[in-house]
């Protein structure tokens, strides 16, 4: 099977070794990985921000850059929901506009296409044990998108419960947002600094080592407040966990 | 709306205080921890929860589409049953028609139930202004009266306040306004209740005019419907000759079997409760009353626009006129929590308050303006809202508004927003980034420069990246791009 990897532009400039992961972790499971190099970011910030129309040549070049690939493979819940939630809207919106409908029909083909990393592991693959080792405490924040605009329930924890030598502890008030929000991390910075405050309390109150996440945005407004507060867990995208081996462990 | 509120700063200075308040932050954590729990539970009791949201949805939507037929059957129905009809197109209009209608009857004192379309158009200012005294008698408004303060909360005005704040607010300010209250009060919740009980029966006994709301108007039977726990609500509307009930216009639902949907809905979602304590319907006056004294003589229905029917006109932010105030998603949300209600700067605070004072009010002004972003976006409000509004949906919907400027309708009148003063900065910010984008070979080179300078990295950032690095470390910049990487290890990218 063929894939291509949408990596997302904060993991590309910020996070790469989450892509690292995701590119182990498939070739792996014997899937070919593509990297469409016109990629860019999927115009969330700006999106979310309220300039969809700064969003729109985002959004046309990245449905240009997967075109023709049957699976779009991205390890953010949060793009993800971009693309399948937010781009058929833009769309529509653009052919309310009296723009065409070039934009909605770019949009409705690349939405059904794009997969989160789990969605694409546990529906597609149809694994939840991706053979992978991880001697380690760890807990898990299902953040928002991912949970509520896409959906995931407990795929996620069911891959991590399936790795050998981990221990999954429950995070109480899981469900709860942690705070980051994009934009919002800047313009209320103390709203989302006291969410994401209550949030790695209490994830440091499980006892766990790790705090793992599948958005690495959410994960560096988290790791960031560990790192200040001087807490020893440390934040970890899940596919990296779904990525270390005996042979390869996570650094 | 009302002017009370406006001159506030922004949602994020204001917000800003409450966060530093531990007291406050407690007392929210608390009421809204213990009330989302409870919630949770007495939705997952009907197995049928999603349909009932569904048909809610689909009544609402239906009756908001004909809005025109539905409130002129209305307006028949309460005629017919020989109420008045008065129409209302905004705050001042509304508060105008209520002075009048009181001072005619002649007297100078009101009994109040608790009503949001009452606070929307800041009546008890208005009327205190015509020399009228409106005293509130839900005892979570009347906490909050007593207090000076403003309400927090939709359905729990008082939130922010706990028992031994009560106390003293008791001690301090009963007697001022009628039956002081006992010596040695204590904090106990019973014995606060029996002094606000106390209290107020002194009022309902005096009061020969009450101001209440609705929360449904039938149109078929031109039926008020008001839902409430305490029974004060319902001495209000039993007990003085002369009723004036204002009303929002998108309350009328066109059956009275519509009911049915939201007489479930509405307290599981609102107080948990299965069913709610005290439900008065009246239909504008029975043949039997004044004759007996049971219900009132005279019976004054004031139908509210302010704003509403230009909501309407929004194809995407007219859902927020399904909100039927149960505040489900005031309890749940995670930045209401920490913000407290205050720092929304409006009668309705939380998710509602966000989607629906900037559209009521327009987003001319600071607060009006900020509201919109006063959201992670995390979509907790949209799960638990039983007439299925995404909020967030309108969030981005009004966010689009503010920085980019569109079309909105004004007092009926189609009119085109510029973006909203103090975006400029952002605006070029958002622009550069979509630029560097969506040129991937700038965009490289930037990420190498910044991989280069990584060991210069300040500590703190100026700018809006302050922000970050006041509470936060910044991420680590790797030595190299997930793109280099690719390249390095499997040649260039296709
Ligand atoms: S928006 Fe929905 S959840 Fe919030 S108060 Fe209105 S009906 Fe309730």
């Amino acid at each position: 099977m063929r894939v291509a990897l949408f990596v997302t532009c904060v993991n590309d400039a910020l996070y790469p070794r989450t892509g690292i992961a995701v590119v182990r972790l498939l070739e792996r499971l014997g899937v070919t990985v593509d990297f469409p190099a016109a990629q860019s970011c999927c115009g969330q910030p700006q999106y979310n921000t309220g300039y969809r129309h700064e969003a729109e040549p985002l959004m046309r070049r990245t449905a240009e850059a997967f075109a023709g690939y049957p699976y779009v493979v991205t390890p953010s819940g949060s793009c993800a929901a971009m693309i399948r939630e937010h781009y058929p809207r833009m769309g529509r919106k653009a052919a309310g506009e009296g723009r065409g409908t070039s934009l909605a029909e770019a949009a409705d083909s690349l939405a059904p296409r794009v997969y989160e990393l789990s969605e694409f592991l546990v529906d597609v693959l149809g694994v939840t044990d991706v053979g992978a080792y991880f001697p380690h405490t760890v807990t898990y924040h299902p953040s928002c998108h991912g949970l509520r605009a896409l959906g995931l329930g407990d795929r996620p924890r069911r891959l991590l419960a399936a790795v050998r030598g981990l221990e999954l502890v429950e995070l109480p008030g899981a469900e709860e947002c942690c705070g980051f929000g994009g934009t919002f991390a800047v313009k209320n910075p103390d709203v989302s600094a006291a969410m994401g405050a209550d949030k790695t309390g209490s994830a440091a109150a499980t006892g766990a080592e790790v705090l793992c996440g599948a958005d690495n945005s959410c994960l560096a407004h988290l790791e960031g407040l560990l790192r200040r507060a001087g807490t020893p867990l440390r934040a970890v995208h899940l596919a990296e966990i779904l990525a270390a081996t005996e042979e390869e462990p996570l650094s | 709306m009302t002017g009370t509120h406006l001159g506030m700063p922004a949602f994020p200075e204001a917000a800003r205080e409450a966060v530093r308040d531990g007291v406050l932050r407690a007392n929210l954590r608390h009421a809204t921890h213990t009330i989302r729990d409870k919630r949770a539970r007495a939705v997952a009791e009907l197995a049928d929860w999603d349909r009932l949201r569904a048909a809610g949805k689909a009544v609402k939507d239906h009756t908001l589409r004909h809005l025109d037929r539905y409130l002129l059957q209305l307006e028949a129905a309460v005629t017919a049953a020989g109420g008045t009809v008065h129409w209302a197109a905004d705050a001042d209009e509304a508060n105008r028609i209520v002075t009048g209608l009181v001072l005619a009857t002649g007297e100078r004192e009101v009994v109040k139930v608790k009503s949001m379309a009452t606070q929307e158009i800041g009546l008890n200012e208005a009327l205190e202004a015509a020399g009228i005294a409106a005293y509130e008698t839900d005892l979570a408004e009347l906490i909050v009266q007593l207090g000076h303060d403003r309400p927090s909360h939709i359905l729990v005005p008082a939130i922010h306040r706990n028992r031994a704040e009560i106390r003293d607010i008791f001690r301090t300010e009963m007697g001022r306004w009628g039956r002081p209250a006992p010596e040695a009060l204590g904090d106990d919740p019973r014995e606060l209740a029996e002094a606000a009980r106390l209290h107020l029966r002194e009022k309902f006994l005096r009061a020969k005019v009450a101001v209440s709301g609705a929360n449904f108007m039938v149109a078929e039977t031109g039926t008020m419907v008001v839902l409430e726990s305490e029974g004060n609500g319902r001495m209000c509307l039993t007990l003085p000759e002369t009723l004036i009930s204002v009303v929002g216009v998108e309350k009328v639902v066109p059956t009275f079997r519509d009911l049915e949907i939201f007489l479930q809905t509405l307290p599981r979602s609102s107080t948990a409760e299965r069913m709610n304590p005290y439900t008065t319907m009246w239909t504008g006056l029975g043949p039997s009353r004044g004759a007996d004294g049971d219900g009132p003589t005279a019976f004054h229905l004031v139908l509210l626009d302010n704003g509403r029917t230009d909501t309407l006109a929004d194809e995407v932010g007219r859902q927020a006129l399904r909100c039927i105030r149960c505040s489900a998603c005031l309890n749940v949300c995670p930045v209401y929590e920490r913000a407290g209600g205050h720092a929304y700067g409006s009668v309705y605070p939380g998710p509602i308050g966000a989607i629906l004072s900037p559209q009521l009010r327009g987003t001319s002004s600071e607060i009006d303006a900020s509201l919109p972003y006063a959201s992670t976006l995390c979509g907790a409000c949209y799960e638990v809202c039983p007439v299925a509004i995404d909020i967030p949906e309108v969030l981005l919907h009004l966010r689009e508004r503010v920085a980019q400027g569109g079309p909105v309708t004004r007092d009926g009148i189609r009119v085109t927003l510029r973006p909203a003063h103090g975006h400029t900065a952002e605006r070029a910010a958002m622009r550069a980034a979509r630029l560097l984008l969506d040129h991937p070979g700038a965009l490289r080179a930037g990420m190498r420069l910044l991989a280069r300078a990584r060991r210069l990295r300040p500590r703190r950032l100026p700018g809006p990246g302050r922000a970050w690095t006041d509470t936060r470390e910044l991420p680590a910049v790797p030595a190299e791009s997930f793109r280099d990487w690719w390249t390095r290890e499997r040649g260039n990218p296709q």
